[in-house]
């Protein structure tokens, strides 16, 4: 008989090997399930991995799908890390978009240099208010932040789909539910040329090395710990337990809505309601593959980002259907979910009597 | 045969049990053997190896050498699958939990069935479970309210709960953790005769206690172990406090007196305040303590208690009544508590203590967060917070891997110790201290109790929330008991005896205390 035994501490190697090996497993368990289909498994799988990284091309598309996944993935580590479920994500994404675009197509007169930032912070703002009400109804009545973030993402979608045909809508746009475009001094420059990689990489790279910074080594990054660790000690310790959700929750939105305004003023341009593939809901996964860690949230998300970008081009040469991204993405989630057991526990043989 | 030589028969037999974490021996070749009828104490200090041998027992841990025989029906000793807690239900082998293990949102005729209920004709099969329960309950005299909801229960019924829970299993070897730990002397007292009676009936009982009049009061047989290994294993007749206690420490422990008072300002002063709600109500209460004074404040836990430490520490308002902290008037937030100069020490060290995943020292300095020289400009600073935890771990003696380890990886005891050590980190006037010992081994609670003597001398006044009558006797100088939420006039402690205050925890108004105050 085989019986688990908690381990103490994990050590250091074994916290980096087990994700790599979780990875490596999906990918086997992905092998499987393409070779059952019929399809060529091994080319299938080195087309996948060129796709995602074979060259430069591909290399920048990966890190441009992980450009938003990276920011919602640090806005669902860090309210987790909290115990704050925010499932809300996508909505803040559109909000922060839809802010990013009114502001950034002409709304606002200023100075060229002051665009940028001033759509980047539109953007956060707006999704760091979105999530504020969720946050202030579950730190002062106790609402269940998860029913109520997650219906948010469809009441902002709604929103977004309506100002798009109504006050939004681009004038010439030639009847598409779309908004105008971004002016030219708002959107963000691309890091390298002729492709589509943009500088919001390394709006998203900094939010990484912030996020650690302010969980490590602030007093309110050391306050939301304790709350997400044990919130009844930490009231009995003098902790603002509701302010600090709250606080948790406006950072976690704000990064979500950043997200947004990323893709609109970097990438799109501007604002249609098919903006994002479900980048909010990929967050949360890349949090918990990142075991809600935010400097490990950068990896995760361009192991998402390559695993969708290369299953496109796998699918378009193969014909294999390119949901097999999101059979890996799933697979990749419980591989992580099973490793994580084992960091916790080892295995032992165990004679029966 | 054994109807004939019932002490040469054992139904329990552990032979060899050696169990290693990492560098540290739990268990170092421990033989152990329980006869039918039998109890045996199971004695030692946190850390010693109890803790762990019985979860060997129960196959939540596989022992690394040895083995665990069980007695067939028929007398035979057949080894036990290690790692499997069915095969030990099977086997016959009960255990009543030192921390609960009932589901809070079931009534407690359901916890004591659970898992047991049938699949096909539940209501029959309730019923039958039902008087068989309420016959358990008879025979052993161990009361409870079958009906009520686990959570709306005191702590002193969810534990006859528990004990039900155990005995409802064709239990042959029954193992209680700390069971008194939660109850009057009085109920204490029924709960000994209970279970002499059973033993009779041929119940074999391990029974794991820290109150050492207790176990000379009930066992046959000591085993002590210290370390990991078997220091001792002799009948009880013929042992005293004293010896166990070197037996279990490996030295001499003196007897503890309460200091002599000095009393200076008044801390804390209490008029006709209620607060709380339900059950744990605090009723009316009337209360004056000064500074270098240690009030002593006994009653079994859910009597009002946590509403009188909640007021005190900041987490409840008080709704009718005059109050006054340290001159504070009225309600006041935790922080604020903190700032005023009151110390505090949770009921419950787990759920409002310590939080499990940060490390010893970000503990340490939880309440102190905010201030220099642990951090600035909202920075924390690592350094001062690793010295701070290193001089604390150092002058409490928190035995732990290092000041970066998770809490959750400490004993008890040593948790404990951290949290004290946070509690009188800046010399508070008012300290309380709410069940300060609960759980903790004789060496723990020997250095919690020096240490709150200390600062009683130093000047602090300390309120001291306790079920154990020793503890009340060893620290206070005044006693107070609280009942059904009120609250009685403190008196002199050297003036009352513990049968007293035993009547008086039971509601018992003709005692010592008279009627509440």
């Amino acid at each position: 008989m085989i019986r688990f035994e908690p381990r103490a501490q994990p050590s250091l190697w074994l916290r980096i090997a087990i994700p790599i090996a979780s990875a490596l497993a999906a990918l086997l368990l992905s092998i499987i399930i393409l070779a059952l289909t019929g399809a060529p498994a091994g080319r299938a799988i080195g087309l996948l991995l060129t796709g995602a990284a074979g060259s430069v091309f591909a290399l920048t598309e990966t890190l441009t799908r992980a450009t938003p996944l990276i920011l919602t993935g640090l806005a669902a580590a860090i309210a987790f890390r909290s115990r704050l479920w925010n499932i809300g994500a996508e909505g803040q994404l559109y909000a922060g978009a839809l802010a990013a675009v009114a502001i950034g197509s002409g709304a606002v007169e200023g100075p060229p240099w002051l665009m940028m930032p001033l759509v980047c912070l539109a953007g956060a703002l707006a999704g760091g208010l979105l999530m504020l009400g969720p946050a202030l109804l579950k730190a002062k009545l106790s609402v269940d932040e998860v029913v109520t973030t997650l219906l948010l993402n469809f009441v902002v979608l709604l929103f977004v789909q309506m100002m798009l045909e109504g006050p939004l809508k681009d004038p010439m746009g030639m009847g598409w539910p779309q908004s105008a475009p971004v002016l030219d001094e708002a959107v963000l420059p691309k890091l390298v040329t002729q492709m589509r990689l943009h500088a919001g990489l390394i709006i998203a790279l900094l939010a990484a090395l912030i996020v650690a910074f302010l969980q490590r080594s602030t007093v309110l990054g050391f306050e939301m710990r304790a709350v997400g660790g044990n919130a009844s000690a930490a009231g009995f310790a003098g902790i603002p337990v509701a302010a600090t959700l709250v606080k948790t929750g406006f950072i976690s939105g704000a990064l979500a809505g950043l997200a947004g305004a990323g893709e609109v003023a970097g990438l799109k341009g501007y604002l249609t309601s098919d903006l994002s593939p479900g980048f909010g809901y990929a967050g949360i996964v890349v949090a918990m593959l990142a075991a809600l860690e935010p400097l490990a949230v950068v990896p995760a998300a361009i192991f998402i980002a390559g695993i969708f970008v290369g299953a496109d081009t796998m699918s378009r040469s193969l014909g294999v259907s390119n949901y097999f991204a999101d059979l890996v993405v799933a697979l990749s989630l419980l591989s992580v979910l099973v490793g994580s057991l084992f960091l916790r526990y080892r295995l032992r043989r165990v004679e029966t009597a | 045969m054994s109807a004939e030589q019932p002490a040469a028969t054992p139904v329990l037999a552990l032979h060899g049990i050696t169990k290693r974490f990492g560098a540290l021996t739990a268990n170092d070749a421990i033989d152990f053997a329980l006869h039918r009828g039998e109890i045996v104490a199971l004695l030692g200090e946190n850390g010693a190896g109890k803790t762990t041998l019985m979860n060997i027992l129960f196959g939540h841990y596989v022992a690394d050498e040895g083995e665990v025989s069980v007695a067939s029906p028929a007398g035979e000793l057949w080894p036990l699958a290690q790692g499997s807690p069915q095969a030990a239900l099977d086997a016959g082998i009960g255990m009543v939990h030192q921390h609960f293990t009932l589901a809070e949102n079931l009534t407690g005729f359901e916890n004591i069935i659970l898992g047991r209920e049938p699949l096909f004709g539940l209501a029959r099969g309730r019923r039958a479970l039902r008087s068989a329960v309420e016959a358990l309950m008879m025979r052993t005299g161990l009361a409870a309210r079958l009906d009520v909801r686990v959570a709306e229960l005191g702590v002193g019924e969810r534990q006859r709960i528990e004990i039900l829970k155990a005995l409802s299993r064709r239990t042959r070897i029954l193992v209680l953790d700390e069971p008194t730990a939660v109850l009057t002397p009085q109920e204490a007292e029924g709960l000994f005769v209970a279970l002499r009676a059973l033993a009779q009936d041929g119940l074999a009982i391990v029974f794991i206690s820290h109150k050492l009049d207790e176990v000379l009061a009930l066992s046959q047989r000591l085993v002590v172990l210290r370390a990991g290994r078997k220091v001792a294993d002799r009948p009880t007749l013929g042992a005293d406090r004293r010896l166990i206690a070197r037996l279990m420490v490996g030295e001499e422990i003196e007897v503890e007196r309460p200091v002599p008072v000095r009393p200076g300002p008044v801390a804390l002063d209490f008029r006709r305040v209620s607060a709380g709600a339900g059950r744990t109500r605090l009723i009316e209460a009337t209360l004056s303590l000064r500074q270098g004074e240690i009030l002593g404040i006994a009653g079994v836990s859910g009597n009002g208690q946590s509403s009188l430490a909640g007021l005190v520490s900041g987490l409840i308002p008080p709704d009718s009544g005059v109050m006054s902290v340290l001159g504070r008037e009225g309600a006041a937030s935790p922080a604020e508590r903190r700032r005023d100069g009151v110390g505090r020490l949770a009921e419950d060290r787990h759920r409002d203590g310590m939080v499990g995943d940060m490390t010893v020292a970000e503990n340490l300095v939880l309440e102190r967060r905010c201030e220099t020289p642990f951090s600035r400009l909202g920075l924390l600073k690592r350094e001062a917070i690793r010295d701070a935890a290193q001089d604390a771990i150092a002058s409490y003696d928190i035995r732990c891997p290092s000041p970066d380890a998770p809490l959750r990886l400490l004993s008890g005891g040593n948790i404990q110790k951290l949290l004290l050590a946070r509690a009188l980190a800046d010399a508070p006037r008012l300290i309380l201290a709410n069940q300060p010992t609960r759980g903790l081994d004789v060496g723990a609670t020997i250095s919690v109790h020096r240490r709150l003597r200390e600062a009683a001398e130093a000047g602090a006044a300390v309120l001291l929330i306790s079920e154990d009558l020793d503890e009340l006797f060893a620290l206070s100088h005044l006693i107070a008991v609280m009942h059904g939420g009120r609250l009685t006039a403190a008196v002199d402690a050297a003036g009352v005896s513990a049968a007293e205050i035993g009547l008086a925890m039971a509601g018992d108004h003709s005692s010592a205390f008279g009627a509440a105050a």
